[in-house]
């Protein structure tokens, strides 16, 4: 490895970022290609991923050594002392080139290794299978059909190749929306909803411009409220903020004034559908910010939390000015607008924001677990993931800054979702199959790069990687662990409502400590209640077991 | 005096308005001597809405053509509102609950009056008293004493007629130091952390006043303390004001130990918040736990300004520092601020949860709020509750009782059938002869069909201290309590269920006992 200089340095100080009596374990730190290892005293090894690792400062030296702090996406921050400047400097030299790879194919999955062979690495991939997904949700059937349009990638290059739409939109409609929506991103299924006949359906934003039109476009969403037999209407959801829009609006006709209306049309290009043409639709703007916002919010949110001998007004006054709760508030009342739109008024929605790759994603993918109870399973969670995330093409290595790029494209927006369905999970302690560690082990991946699943922004892309051939899938290593990811109070049978209806009154909105603080033991309750159920379960089901073996 | 002299109607046809979800209740209003009942009348169910008068903190009236509205705003934090037939009558039943929900007499009060069926008089007080807290101590060391000097009340009425004090301090220099200190709070033993050998004091402020005066007595009685744990012992006087504040006392007669006069005693000053600044704190967070139409940026602002978690930080913090200081440094603590009877017995309760395992058993935490609290309707003790609520939050094992149970006690200490938290003080309980003529809520709480709401199904005994994490992060707003009439968190009722479910199969095919905290072990 040429970037590696120093491989093990001694003596090496770790302290606890949150200890008032600046308690430190002795060491020591070595430099592997994959990971950072600090092994204490105590043999205790803390492992550093990389990949992890977001940023790595070294600040100016000290009586007792030169402080490297660490901070890593997956919100563990480490604070070390080297006592040699020289090993300091080299170490983190290592680490800028190490957590930066500029390919993908120098990403840890690509030489990871869990000793399976190419069958068994294949059936993992073959485990999320998305045509049986829709299959379950009842398509295709007499009002959507599978399309072959783009089948080879040609239409959408950050689309799927199997796109389901309705039965009556012929492929000159589809493709003629494709080239009025951006990234050609047209309106398809996302998850039908079989005891209402009623759709979500998701795209991008249209290219309106101020006047411009499309009929093909106009078609296709009259296609998708007719490929409903329960209501005329439809919704389409414009999951920006209204102010946003206005003001983009507002500039655009200032620049049409200034300058002449056909280079202005040309410039323009952006846009929300205009009522007047489009019959049938009711549309909602639901105020979710941009990843710009997002990620500037977290930004905050990590400055406040990670003060150490934070008062408590701080902390507060702090959560108040990142806004993060207040995102995540947004993203969960969109979901609640979506999921009411189908079981109420039985009428199908269209998601847009810009690209249809972030806000739409979240939407989606909330709303389809609002409504189905299968999404709260453990297996049907990854379904989830793979159908609105992975295959409709949220920029996971952008978003996760998996490779040395674009910080501006660096945004938390899966880390939102995720903390929206612990939200849930804490509203509805016996609704979800899974527990919070699973969320935390899926936020780990999404960054850690071990695994194929979130390499690369859309699949062609992951195609092109050949990433089935030569990553694995995270999914069976998930399942294998299963029992450390299962409540133990679900209950499948005992939710009368399948369709959750949360409370999104500000009071049950709260800071997740147990993501953004998961590595600061110290701030966390001693003991914990989920493994003290699971013991019980366990030892309940081998008592039930032996009564009947002896019964036998 | 009777009660029919202050209830003007008895009767009226009235609708109870019970939130958005739920159809209102029309009934029959009767006000008694002590309750508000509904009587949805024959045809209905045998649905019968109740409150107990005394729970009743505020009432407006409305009226409105030949009808009027009754808002009662209750202690225990429910708000409800009655639409009344009937000028007449709703200004009549408004002012019956007005004279009835504010009488004083402890004596006419409901418990003196509730007499449940399989409940005895007199059942269950005789866990409580010092004397048997004394004969745990008895176990462990000979160096502390049970004086009866307050027999009659006369060095401190705020006292029990027996407290727990050195040996080598006899009872008349225990009165002079009553004489010196504020109400007569003399220092006693709080708790004995048998591991260490140290104690936890409680008393009030010294009156050295402006000419900074002494007492002999007082002075060695802390000395005493000293010699009795360990040759060369150190201790810490964990003084609840500030520093400033605590001078600030000598002008009215108060004051603080000065260094010269206590050797090897370390003043540390922890200013708590308490009385006025601490009720308007409690207000502030209801008015915003009221409001469900508020912004996120609105409820994050007054959840901050409101400062009832900064509250619960600092005492959970103080009684983190008197705990560390007995358990690490093998210290002795003197806990006091001015009166010494708020703050104080805050910070002295919270210690011992911390540091002794058996008060945080069901029979041992009866114990510790018979022993520690004398004041209970005010907002400390629902300061304490919150405490407590957040370490069994972070030690949901190590706690016998749920949150059924600090819930439980918090109505209780507003307005109760038993008399338990009657009275200010030992000295009233007595002439009331609250022990013999009303039932202690201990009993009522213990009988077997509360349990289950009362237990936590996954106390497993955890002999080790519990220190919690005081960060901001790691303490919560206790929604259970704040939120229970406005957002009733449903589903975890349910899914608490479930853990008892499990827990108890648990216990049962295990075989375990099942009834091993009743009693308080020795």
């Amino acid at each position: 490895m040429e970037h590696i200089r120093t491989t093990k340095v001694e003596q090496v100080k770790l302290l606890d970022r949150f200890s008032t009596s600046n308690k430190s374990l002795t060491g020591t730190l070595y430099l592997t290609a994959t990971h950072l290892l600090f092994i204490d005293s105590h043999q205790k090894e803390t492992w550093i991923l990389h990949h992890h690792i977001a940023l790595v400062e070294k600040l100016a030296l000290t009586t007792s050594g030169c402080p490297l702090v660490i901070q890593c996406k997956n919100f563990r921050t480490v604070h070390f002392i080297v006592p040699r400047e020289r090993d300091c400097h080299d170490i983190y030299n290592s680490l800028l080139q190490l957590s930066k790879q500029a390919k993908y194919e120098d990403l840890y999955a690509f030489s990871y290794n869990p000793k399976q062979n190419d069958s068994e690495r294949l059936r993992g991939w073959q485990l999320v299978d998305l045509a049986e997904e829709y299959k379950r949700m009842g398509v295709p059937n007499s009002n959507w059909q599978l399309s072959d349009a783009n089948r080879d990638y040609k239409i959408c290059e950050t689309y799927p190749r199997e796109l389901y739409v309705p039965r009556i939109a012929s492929k000159p409609i589809i493709v003629g929306s494709s080239k009025f929506r951006s990234k050609g991103r047209f309106p398809v299924l996302s998850y039908y909803h079989q005891n209402k006949e009623a759709a979500i359906c998701r795209c991008s934003q249209p290219l309106s411009g101020f006047s411009a039109r499309c009929l093909e476009d106009e078609h296709l969403l009259q296609a998708i409220s007719k490929a409903n037999p329960a209501n005329r209407y439809m919704y389409v959801m414009d999951t920006r903020p209204r102010h946003r829009m206005q003001s983009w609006w507002a500039t655009q006709k200032d620049i049409g004034r200034i300058i002449l209306n056909a280079m202005a049309n040309r410039a323009a290009g952006k846009g929300y559908e205009n009522e007047d043409n489009y019959s049938n639709i009711r549309f909602q703007f639901v105020g979710i910010e941009n990843i710009h916002v997002m990620r500037s919010s977290l930004q905050k949110l990590l400055e406040v939390n990670g003060t150490k001998g934070l008062s408590v007004s701080d902390f507060y006054s702090g959560l108040e000015n990142a806004g993060w709760l207040r995102h995540i508030k947004a993203v969960m009342d969109a979901a609640i607008f979506l999921a009411k739109a189908i079981m109420v008024e039985n009428a199908s929605v269209l998601v847009h924001c810009s690209d249809g790759w972030d806000r739409t994603s979240q939407v989606c993918s909330l709303g389809s677990l609002l409504l189905d109870p299968y999404y709260r399973t453990i297996r049907g969670f990854m379904v989830l993931i793979e159908k609105d995330w992975i295959s409709f093409g949220h920029k996971y290595s952008e978003r996760c800054g998996h490779l040395d790029g674009d910080p501006k494209e660096v945004s938390p927006v899966f880390t939102q979702f995720l903390e929206c369905v612990w939200h849930l999970t804490e509203q509805f302690p016996q609704a979800f199959e899974f527990n919070e560690a699973f969320l935390l082990q899926i936020h780990e991946h999404i960054h850690s790069c071990q695994f194929g699943n979130f390499i690369g922004n859309c699949q062609k892309e992951r195609e092109e990687l050949k990433l089935k051939e030569k990553t694995y899938s995270l999914w069976p290593f998930l399942l294998d662990d299963q029992e450390k990811y299962v409540n133990p109070l679900y209950s499948s049978t005992s939710q009368k409502p399948a369709v959750l209806e949360p409370n999104t009154v500000a009071f049950h909105f709260k800071f997740w400590r147990n993501m953004y603080h998961q590595f600061d033991r110290t701030l966390h309750p001693r003991q914990s209640v989920f493994n003290i159920i699971m013991n019980m379960n366990e030892q309940n089901k081998q008592l039930q077991k032996d009564v009947k073996d002896l019964e036998s | 005096m009777e009660f029919s002299e202050l209830i003007r109607t008895g009767q009226a046809q009235a609708e109870l308005l019970r939130g958005p979800e739920m159809p209102p209740l029309r009934g029959t209003l009767c006000v008694t001597g002590h309750h508000l009942l509904l009587s949805p009348g024959p045809q209905a169910t045998p649905d019968l809405w109740l409150l107990l008068l005394r729970s009743v903190d505020s009432i407006e009236k409305r009226v409105a053509g030949d009808a009027g509205t009754i808002t009662l705003r209750c202690k225990d934090l429910r708000v409800l509102q009655l639409d009344i037939e009937g000028v007449e009558a709703t200004l009549d039943i408004a002012r019956s609950i007005e004279a009835l929900s504010s009488l004083e007499s402890v004596i006419t009060s409901f418990p003196f009056f509730y007499r449940p069926k399989g409940l005895r008089l007199g059942e269950a007080w005789h866990f409580h008293p010092p004397e048997r807290y004394y004969k745990r101590i008895a176990r462990e060391t000979r160096a502390w004493r049970l004086s009866e000097a307050n027999e009659d009340f006369s060095l401190c009425p705020s006292y029990p007629r027996a407290v727990i004090v050195p040996r080598a301090v006899d009872d008349d220099a225990l009165a002079r130091s009553a004489r010196f200190r504020q109400g007569g709070r003399f220092p006693v033993l709080s708790y004995y952390h048998a591991p260490r050998g140290t104690v936890l004091l409680r008393s009030s402020q010294p009156l050295t006043g402006r000419q900074k005066l002494r007492c002999a007595e007082d002075e060695e009685l802390l000395r005493a303390v000293l010699a009795e744990a360990r040759p060369g012992a150190r201790g810490f006087i964990v003084d609840t004001r500030s520093a400033q504040a605590a001078k600030q006392a000598r002008m009215t007669g108060g004051g603080t130990e000065a260094k010269a006069a206590y050797p090897g005693w370390k003043r540390l000053h922890r200013p708590l918040e308490r009385g006025r600044p601490l009720q308007e704190s409690f207000v502030r967070l209801m008015e915003a736990c009221g409001d469900p139409e508020q912004s996120m940026d609105r409820w994050l602002s007054r959840l901050d300004g409101c400062r009832w978690l900064s509250h619960v930080k600092e005492a959970l913090s103080t009684a983190c520092l008197a705990a560390q200081g007995m358990e690490w440094e093998g210290a002795c603590i003197l806990v006091h601020g001015a009166e010494g009877t708020d703050s104080t017995l805050l910070v002295t309760s919270l210690a011992q949860l911390i540091l002794d395992p058996l008060s945080r058993t069901m029979a041992g935490f009866q114990e510790l709020i018979e022993r520690e609290w004398i004041q209970h309707e005010a907002p400390i003790f629902l300061l304490f509750l919150d405490c407590v609520w957040q370490l069994g939050r972070q030690f949901p094992l190590s706690l016998e009782f749920g949150e059924g149970m600090l819930l439980a006690l918090f109505d209780h200490s507003y307005a109760s059938p038993f008399g338990t938290f009657l009275c200010n003080s030992e000295k009233e309980r007595c002439l009331c002869e609250v022990r013999t003529r009303t039932h202690s809520l201990w009993s009522g709480l213990n009988q077997p069909k509360e349990q289950r709401k009362l237990r936590n199904p996954l106390y497993v005994p955890n002999p080790l201290a519990i220190w919690p994490s005081v960060e901001p992060q790691s303490l919560r707003l206790w929604q259970g309590l704040f939120l229970r009439w406005t957002h009733p968190p449903e589903p975890s009722e349910v899914a608490w269920e479930k853990v008892w479910q499990i827990a108890t199969d648990q216990k049962t095919e295990g075989s375990q006992p099942t009834d091993s905290a009743s009693e308080p072990q020795p």
